[in-house]
C-alpha cells in the first residue's frame, strides 16, 4: 500500500461537495437492483445507509448483533443533534459549524470532510422531522434548540434527554419501510466475524448466527461498516456493554488502515462508579452544563453535605479558569479539569472521585417546571441509579470513556484502504479530529449514512455493473470461514479458569490508568508490557463453556476481548508516537505552564494511519498530512 | 446480602424448561439486578457450567433489550424502571427471587431468559413509518406543530419496545405497544397522510402474529417501565374505526 490518497476535490472549500456530486459516476436504476451491498450495524449511520441505498434501488443486506435494529447504541445518545440552521438568528452558518468542529477537534481533522458534514447537517434535521421524530418545539410551533459545549451559538436540536432514541426510531422506521418493500433484508442477531476479500476487493463477510451458532457466508459487491466505536476498551464506559470493535479490527487485519486510534473521548459528566461489580457508567448529558454549575469545595477534604457549603466556599473552577465559555468548555477540557481538582484532593463523595453539578441557581431563576421540561428524564435516571434527588442536591459526576474519534481510515468517499469497503459513523476517523464536540456524533453518523455514502458509493459501484452476483462458493470464502472456525475452536479449547469479562475488566483498568485522560511516555510503555502479559494469561487461562454451534454469549465476549488485546496495543503505540498534546490526547510532557494542551503543529499536523503487518510484527505508520487552507491554526482557547 | 434465586433454565426453544435454585452469598445492595446476575454467571463459568442467558445491552434503560419477570412482575416491582436499572437495594436480606422469561405465545423462549421479540419488528415493518425518501423533506420549520401536540407525540414515542406490556397482559396483547406507535404518528401532521393505511396494516399484522385482544385490565400501563399511558389504546381504537 502506497501513499494515502484522500481524494479531496479541488476548488474552494464551500464548492467541494457540490462539485463532487456533479461529477461523480452514477448507476442506472436497472443496474442498481443487480448490485448487492452489505451494511453492518443499524445505528444512525447503518440504518441510514441501508434505507437510503434501499430507496435508490440497491439490494441491501443489513446486519446487527441485537435482536432488533432499533437497539443499536445510537439509541443512548441523550443531549441532541447539531445543525447549522441558524433558526435562532444568532449568527450561525455552515461555515461557523465547520469552524467550531475544526477548532474543537484541535486542528487534527480534514477540512474538506468537516465542511461537508456541516453542509449536510441541515438536511439531516429536515429528514428526521419529516420521518416524525418529535423534536422539542417552541410555542409558535417551530423547532427549539439549545447550546452545547465548545460553541457560542444555540444549534442543538433535541428530544428531551433522549434525542438518540428518537432519531434512531426515525431511522429504524425508514429501514422498516425498505424491508417492507423488499429492498433491504434484515439479519438480526448476527455478528460479523471476518471480511472476505476477492482479488483485493471487499466481497462479503463471514457471520455467526448468535442463536443457532451457525457460521454463515454472505456475499456482496461492496461492504459498509457502521459498527460504532471502541470506548469499551476501558471496560467501564458509557457504551452499551456489548459494543465492540471486532468488525473494524478484522477489517484492519485484512488491510484497512486504522487512523488515530489513541483519540478517545472521555466524557466529563457521568455517574461515578458506585461499586466494584459495576458493568457500566451512565452518561448524564452534556446539555446539563447549560444550566448546571460545576463546583468543588474550596477547602481540601471538606466533608460537609454540598448544600451546607456556603457560596463563598465553593470553587466554580470551570467559570474561574475559562470565563468566556464557563461551564460550556469542550469535553476534553472539562474532563481534565475535573480530574485535576480530584487529584489535588478537592473531590467530593465517598471515593473523592467526583465533582458537583449543581442546579440550585437554575431552579431558582427558571423554576422547577422549566428545568423538569428540559432534563426531566435525566434527573429521574440519576435518582434511580443513585437514590439522590438532583432537584434538591447537586448531582455528583465524574468523567468516563465515551466516544472514539479514531477509527478506520477513510478517504473523502468514506472508502477504507480496501477497495469496496466503506466505514461510516463512529467507525471511521474522519470528522472530529482529536476531540468531538457534543451533539455532533448523531449529526455525523446520520450525514454519513443518509446523505454522503449513498452518493459516494456510486462512484465505486458504477464500475461493478458487469460483475455478476458474487458466489459464496469461492475458495476465498472457504478459506476465511476456515480461519473463523479455527479461531472459535482455539478460544473454546483453552479451558482455563477465568471469564472473558474478568480479563476485560483488568485490561480496562490498565487502559484507564495509563492511556486515559492523561498519558505519559513511561506509563504508555508500561501499559504495553502489561497488555502483553495479560494477553498471554488470557490465551492460557480463559474459560468458555459450551460449543460454537449454539447460543454462547461467553464465546461472543471472548472473541471481542481477544480483539481488544490487539487493538489496545495499537492504541497505546499511537499514543506513544504522538509526542504532543491535542484534544483528548493529553501527554503530560507537552503542556503549557497553566496546564493546557500543547500541540506541536510542525511535527504532528497529520493523521497517523496504521497498517497491520502480520502477527508479531510492529504496525507500519503512514502519514496523511493535514493542510489547512481555510482555517488558520491557532492555540485553542476557551478563556 | 444473601439471596436465593429461582431461575428459569431452558436449553433451547424445544426443550422443556424448569426452575433451578442458586444461592448467592455476596450481593451488594449497590449492584444493579443484571450485575447480580453477572456475578452469578462469573461463578458458573469459572466452574465450567452453562451461564444463564439473558438479553441486555445499553444498561441504562433505553435500548429495551433486557426484560425478565422478577417475582411476578416484568422488570420487577419498582415502577418506571427497567431490569438493568433495578437496584438490589430494593430486595431484602434472605429473600427468594423468582426470575422468568416473558411468557407470551408470540414471544417464544430461545434460551433461559431470552425470548424472540421479532413479532414487534414485524408489526412495525407492516406500516410503522412515514413514507418519505431521503432528500425529499421540506425545511423542518415549514411544518409547524403545536408544542402541546408535539410533546404528546413525544410521550408516546418514548416506548423502548421491551415487551413488558405483552408479558404483563393475561391476553398477551400488544395493544399498548402498537398504540404508542400509532399515537406518535397520528398526533403529528407528517403522520396523518397515511394514518388510515398505517393503522389497518399494523393492527392486521398484530393479530396475524398472534397477540391477544385488549380487555382493558390496565396491567400494561401499570408495568410499563416508561409509563406509557393506556389512553394511547383509546386513540388506537379511534384511529382504527376511522380507517374504514
Amino acid at each position: 500500500m502506497g501513499k494515502l490518497i484522500s481524494k479531496i476535490p479541488d476548488g474552494p472549500l464551500a464548492q467541494k461537495w457540490t462539485k463532487y456530486k456533479a461529477s461523480v459516476k452514477l448507476v442506472n436504476p436497472a443496474n442498481k437492483k443487480k448490485l448487492e451491498v452489505i451494511v453492518i450495524g443499524t445505528g444512525l449511520s447503518g440504518a441510514g445507509a441501508a434505507s437510503a441505498l434501499g430507496e435508490l434501488g440497491y439490494s441491501v443486506k443489513n446486519f446487527c448483533y441485537q435482536d432488533s435494529p432499533r437497539r443499536a447504541h445510537s439509541v443512548a445518545a441523550q443531549g441532541g443533534i447539531n445543525a447549522a440552521k441558524n433558526y435562532q438568528n444568532d449568527g450561525d452558518s455552515v461555515y461557523r459549524l465547520f469552524y467550531d468542529m475544526i477548532k474543537g477537534g484541535d486542528y487534527r481533522a480534514r477540512e474538506g470532510n468537516v465542511y461537508r458534514a456541516a453542509e449536510v447537517s441541515n438536511q439531516v434535521i429536515d429528514h428526521y422531522t419529516a420521518l416524525g421524530v418529535p423534536f422539542a418545539r417552541d410555542y409558535g410551533g417551530t423547532l427549539d434548540t439549545r447550546s452545547f459545549g465548545g460553541v457560542q451559538v444555540s444549534r442543538t436540536f433535541y428530544s428531551s434527554g433522549q434525542t438518540g432514541q428518537q432519531c434512531l426510531l426515525g431511522a429504524y422506521s425508514s429501514l422498516n419501510r425498505q424491508i417492507s418493500k423488499g429492498n433491504v433484508t434484515m439479519y438480526p442477531r448476527r455478528e460479523m466475524l471476518d471480511l472476505v476479500l476477492i482479488d483485493g476487493k471487499a466481497r462479503g463477510i463471514i457471520a455467526r448466527n448468535l442463536i443457532t451458532g451457525e457460521i454463515e457466508r454472505h456475499a456482496a459487491h461492496a461492504v459498509v461498516l457502521a459498527t460504532g466505536g471502541y470506548g469499551t476498551i476501558y471496560f467501564l464506559s458509557t457504551l452499551a456493554v456489548n459494543s465492540n470493535a471486532s468488525a473494524a479490527w478484522k477489517a484492519h487485519k485484512k488491510g484497512a488502515f486504522f487512523a488515530n486510534p489513541s483519540f478517545v473521548q472521555i466524557h466529563p459528566t457521568c455517574v461515578p462508579q458506585l461499586n466494584e461489580f459495576q458493568s457500566k457508567l451512565t452518561l448524564m448529558s452534556e446539555s446539563l452544563r447549560n444550566d448546571g454549575r460545576v463546583w468543588v469545595p474550596k477547602t481540601k477534604g471538606d466533608t460537609r453535605p454540598a448544600n451546607e457549603i456556603p457560596e463563598e466556599e465553593r470553587d466554580y473552577y470551570l467559570e474561574r479558569r475559562y470565563p468566556a465559555f464557563g461551564n460550556l468548555v469542550p469535553r476534553d477540557v472539562a474532563s481534565r479539569a475535573a480530574k485535576e481538582r480530584c487529584d489535588a484532593g478537592f473531590g467530593v463523595g465517598e471515593t473523592k472521585l467526583a465533582v458537583n453539578l449543581d442546579f440550585r441557581d437554575a431552579i431558582k431563576k427558571q423554576g422547577k417546571k422549566t428545568i423538569e421540561n428540559k432534563y426531566g428524564n435525566l434527573f429521574e435516571m440519576y435518582d434511580t441509579i443513585t437514590g439522590i434527588n438532583p432537584y434538591e442536591e447537586p448531582m455528583r459526576i465524574y468523567p468516563a470513556g465515551h466516544y472514539t474519534m479514531g477509527g478506520l481510515w477513510v478517504d473523502y468517499e468514506l472508502m477504507t484502504t480496501i477497495p469496496g469497503l466503506y466505514a461510516i459513523g463512529e467507525a471511521n476517523f474522519s470528522d472530529h479530529g482529536a476531540n468531538r464536540l457534543g451533539a455532533s456524533s448523531l449529526m455525523q453518523a446520520s450525514g454519513d449514512g443518509y446523505f454522503i455514502l449513498p452518493i459516494t458509493i456510486n462512484n465505486y459501484l458504477a464500475d461493478e455493473i458487469r460483475v455478476p452476483k458474487i458466489s459464496t462458493g469461492s475458495p476465498e470464502f472457504e478459506a476465511t470461514e476456515k480461519e473463523v472456525i479455527e479461531r472459535l475452536k482455539k478460544l473454546l479449547s483453552i479451558k482455563g479458569k477465568q471469564t472473558a469479562a474478568s480479563f476485560h475488566k483488568r485490561l480496562g483498568k490498565i487502559m484507564w490508568d495509563y492511556c486515559g485522560m492523561v498519558r505519559n511516555e513511561e506509563g504508555l510503555k508500561k501499559a504495553l508490557v502489561l497488555i502483553k502479559e495479560l494477553s498471554d494469561e488470557f490465551w492460557r487461562d480463559l474459560n468458555v463453556p459450551g460449543t460454537y454451534s449454539e447460543l454462547n454469549m461467553e464465546l461472543e465476549k471472548a472473541g471481542r476481548v481477544a480483539d481488544y488485546f490487539e487493538l489496545t496495543e495499537l492504541l497505546v503505540t499511537d499514543a506513544l508516537n504522538r509526542n504532543e498534546s491535542c484534544g483528548a490526547h493529553f501527554r503530560e510532557e507537552y503542556q503549557t505552564p497553566d496546564g493546557e494542551a500543547l500541540r506541536n503543529d510542525d511535527k504532528f499536523t497529520y493523521v497517523a494511519a496504521w497498517e497491520y503487518s502480520g502477527e508479531g510484527n510492529p504496525p507500519v505508520m503512514h502519514k496523511e498530512e493535514l493542510n489547512f487552507e481555510e482555517v488558520e491554526m491557532k492555540t485553542r482557547s476557551y478563556k | 446480602m444473601k439471596l436465593t434465586l429461582k431461575i428459569w433454565r431452558q436449553k433451547n426453544a424445544k426443550a422443556k424448561g424448569s426452575f433451578v435454585t442458586y444461592k448467592m452469598d455476596n450481593v451488594s445492595p449497590e449492584m444493579a439486578f443484571l450485575e447480580m446476575l453477572d456475578s452469578l454467571n462469573k461463578k458458573l463459568v469459572e466452574e465450567d457450567l452453562d451461564p444463564v442467558a439473558f438479553d441486555h445491552d445499553c444498561r441504562e434503560g433505553i435500548c429495551g433489550s433486557c426484560g425478565m419477570y422478577i417475582n411476578g412482575h416484568p422488570h420487577g416491582l419498582v415502577p418506571g424502571v427497567t431490569t438493568c436499572h433495578l437496584s438490589m437495594r430494593y430486595f431484602k436480606e434472605g429473600e427468594t427471587i423468582w426470575i422468568e422469561p416473558w411468557r407470551a405465545k408470540p414471544f417464544p423462549v430461545i434460551k433461559d431468559l431470552i425470548v424472540d421479540r421479532q413479532a414487534f419488528d414485524k408489526i412495525q415493518i407492516a406500516g410503522g413509518f412515514i413514507s418519505i425518501n431521503t432528500g425529499a423533506a421540506p425545511d423542518a420549520n415549514s411544518i409547524l406543530i403545536r408544542k402541546q401536540k408535539s410533546d404528546e407525540a413525544f410521550d408516546s414515542a418514548i416506548c423502548i419496545g421491551c415487551g413488558a406490556c405483552v408479558a404483563a397482559c393475561k391476553n398477551a396483547s400488544a395493544m399498548l405497544f402498537v398504540s404508542a406507535k400509532i399515537s406518535q404518528f397520528a398526533l403529528l401532521p407528517q403522520g396523518r397522510i397515511e394514518a388510515k393505511e398505517r393503522v389497518r396494516a399494523m393492527v392486521e399484522k398484530m393479530d396475524e402474529v398472534g397477540f391477544g385482544n385488549c380487555s382493558n385490565t390496565g396491567s400494561c400501563e401499570a408495568e410499563c417501565p416508561k409509563k406509557i399511558k393506556i389512553v394511547n389504546i383509546a386513540r388506537l381504537n379511534r384511529e382504527y374505526f376511522k380507517a374504514f
